[in-house]
């Protein structure tokens, strides 16, 4: 290592080399705390999940058994199945309506945009804890929701919607719209202000109208963006715990039941913390998975 | 390019539509925040009764909540992004055998679920004692900061002037030198940004200090919205006070510096 800024290499002229010890003394202390307190816990996760344990007493090897568990446990099933629905509510219908709202944005002079652009991304900073109490508030059976059905005259719609078993799903889901459509729409407003407006004209001589505009240059412009949007909102979808602690508990009954609720309830509650860690690695396997797909579908030319 | 006023009113009352369905939660909770505590309140009159606050900070113990919520994001924000800055300055500037196998160690980080970790940290950090402790608490969230810090670090360091950096090495500035003198004072943006990102999910993150603290010795002022819902259900605008106070300093944050929210949000846009 005489002179290090001659190393053979393509990016040796973008990067200048430098011995490797220095390297790692700068890497240490967020590997250490890093290492320590996620990567060994996830691999402690995976080992735990091996094993039948009540968090107290001796624990027992049973292979793979909680994961077999996932598959028979019905209320396990059923959790895996509501963090589906709630996928489309966290990301399906944001994108949908990010879509038109900024595609009708971005081609428009309208002033405000700013103001706009902070107002719908305002839900993303507050705590969704905070969320949730405000939500509970308005789905409550005397709330603002069910006074405005009776003022408009739908009493026959009021109902109390976190207390109702086909309601209370998508009244949960609803929240989760509300707090991603501000992301996504902001995203897509970024990748689509990319797009010059000469194409916007150029268009317009040729005659298409707003809807052929949007298929035929918009759209295939923000793919990138819209992967981002589509990782982002499938994985809070997945991840929600908060939310359903707050609003409904996994209620009524087992009718919000989410995995990571089943999680916690299972480990500190239930004191079965084989299965609970079981759904984890089963919860990031997905997690994974997804992001793998979304991914490889976003990159596709 | 020309816009026909017909569509062009027509774009402005889907913005105001949107920015009302968005405002109008909020302005529910504020309202009720304000709004008479219960039927006697409401009978001796005044639509406006600002005294919810004290008396939400008061009952709720929301003093003491926010205390510690202030503590904990004060020691995450510095350690994860002191190391975030070190780290970052090694993958982005240095070459070195297995820098990309731990590029990709970290954007593991990045992904995997708190849920996947956070019952067997639980255990392993109830034998050391570290349970129910702040540490307990703000290391876990340091953590997964530093996976998220050293990816955005990384990348501004990437970006960031290499002729910068030669000309201070041939002055014969040492690595840490041209690390605090040269890229962190003209990297304050960035740095800027990922402080306030690590703040926000910091103060509103659930379930580690949920988990990590059982007994409640450690709680955040999210959990103490939580317990206060579920102890104090007769008034609801105590507890529309709780929620507006627990929000209001990231929302305050937000107001007065959105342009960096909203950059880092969607240039970060990688953990959440």
């Amino acid at each position: 290592m005489s002179d290090g800024t001659t190393t053979v290499g393509r990016s040796a002229t973008r990067r200048p080399a430098r011995s490797g010890w220095v390297a790692w003394a700068y890497l240490a202390p967020a590997l250490l705390i890093y290492g320590a307190f996620l990567l060994f816990p996830l691999g402690r996760a995976a080992q735990y999940s091996l094993f039948e344990w009540d968090g107290l007493g001796e624990s027992t090897f049973v292979g793979l058994d909680n994961y077999v568990e996932i598959l028979y446990d019905e209320r396990l099933r059923e959790a895996f199945w509501h963090a589906l629905v709630l996928v489309f509510f966290y990301a399906v219908l944001p994108l949908a309506i990010g879509l038109v709202l900024a595609a009708l944005l971005t081609r428009s002079q309208v002033r405000g945009l700013g103001f706009f652009r902070s107002v719908i991304f305002l839900p993303q900073v507050i705590a969704m804890v905070v969320v949730a109490v405000t939500w509970r508030q308005i789905y409550a059976p005397d709330g603002p929701l069910n006074g405005f059905l009776r003022l408009i005259g739908l009493d026959s719609l009021t109902r109390p919607w976190l207390g109702d078993y086909t309601f209370t799903l998508p009244a949960v889901g609803l929240i989760g719209t509300w707090v991603c459509t501000g992301l996504v729409t902001v995203l897509l407003m970024a990748g689509m202000s990319r797009v010059p407006r000469e194409l916007y004209e150029a268009a317009r001589l040729d005659g298409s109208g707003p809807v052929r505009e949007f298929f035929a240059i918009t759209l295939p412009t923000v793919r990138g963006e819209i992967t981002v949007a589509l990782t982002l909102t499938i994985v809070a979808a997945l991840k929600t715990f908060d939310l359903v602690y707050v609003t409904t508990s996994g209620g009524p009954g087992t009718s919000t039941t989410v995995p990571s609720y089943e999680i916690y309830r299972r480990a500190f509650q239930l004191g079965d913390v084989g299965v609970a860690t079981a759904v984890g690695i089963v919860l990031t396997i997905i997690v994974f998975a997804i992001n793998g797909v979304v991914n490889m579908i976003g990159d596709r030319k | 390019m020309k816009v026909s006023p017909i569509e062009r009113g027509a774009n402005y009352l889907v913005l105001v539509g949107f920015a009302l369905v968005v405002l109008g939660p909020i302005g529910v909770i504020v309202t009720m925040a304000f709004g008479p505590k219960d039927a006697s309140a409401a009978r001796e009159g005044g639509a406006f009764h600002p005294e919810n606050f004290p008396e939400a900070w008061e009952i709720g113990r929301f003093g003491q909540y926010m205390l510690t919520s202030v503590v904990v994001a004060t020691i995450v924000v510095v350690v994860s992004v002191l190391a975030s800055i070190l780290a970052g300055y090694a993958l982005g500037t240095m070459r070195f055998r297995g820098a990309t196998l731990v590029f990709y160690i970290f954007l593991l980080g990045i992904m995997v679920p708190t849920e996947a970790f956070i019952v067997p940290l639980y255990f392993d950090l109830r034998v050391l004692g570290l349970t129910n402790t702040v540490w307990g608490v703000a290391l876990p969230q340091i953590a997964m900061s530093i996976a998220f810090g050293t990816y955005w670090m990384r990348t501004y360091f990437r970006t960031s002037s290499l002729a910068l950096i030669e000309a201070a090495r041939l002055d014969g500035a040492s690595s840490m030198r041209i690390l605090w003198q040269v890229l962190v004072p003209i990297g304050r943006p960035a740095i800027l940004t990922l402080v306030l990102l690590v703040f926000m999910w910091t103060w509103n993150e659930f379930l580690i200090p949920l988990v990590m603290s059982p007994n409640g010795a450690v709680r955040t002022a999210p959990l103490g919205l939580a317990f206060f819902q579920g102890q104090y259900t007769q008034g609801t605008a105590l507890l529309a006070a709780g929620a507006v106070m627990v929000a209001l300093p990231v929302v305050l944050l937000y107001v007065f510096l959105q342009r960096h929210f909203i950059k880092g949000m969607i240039e970060g846009a990688v953990r959440e």
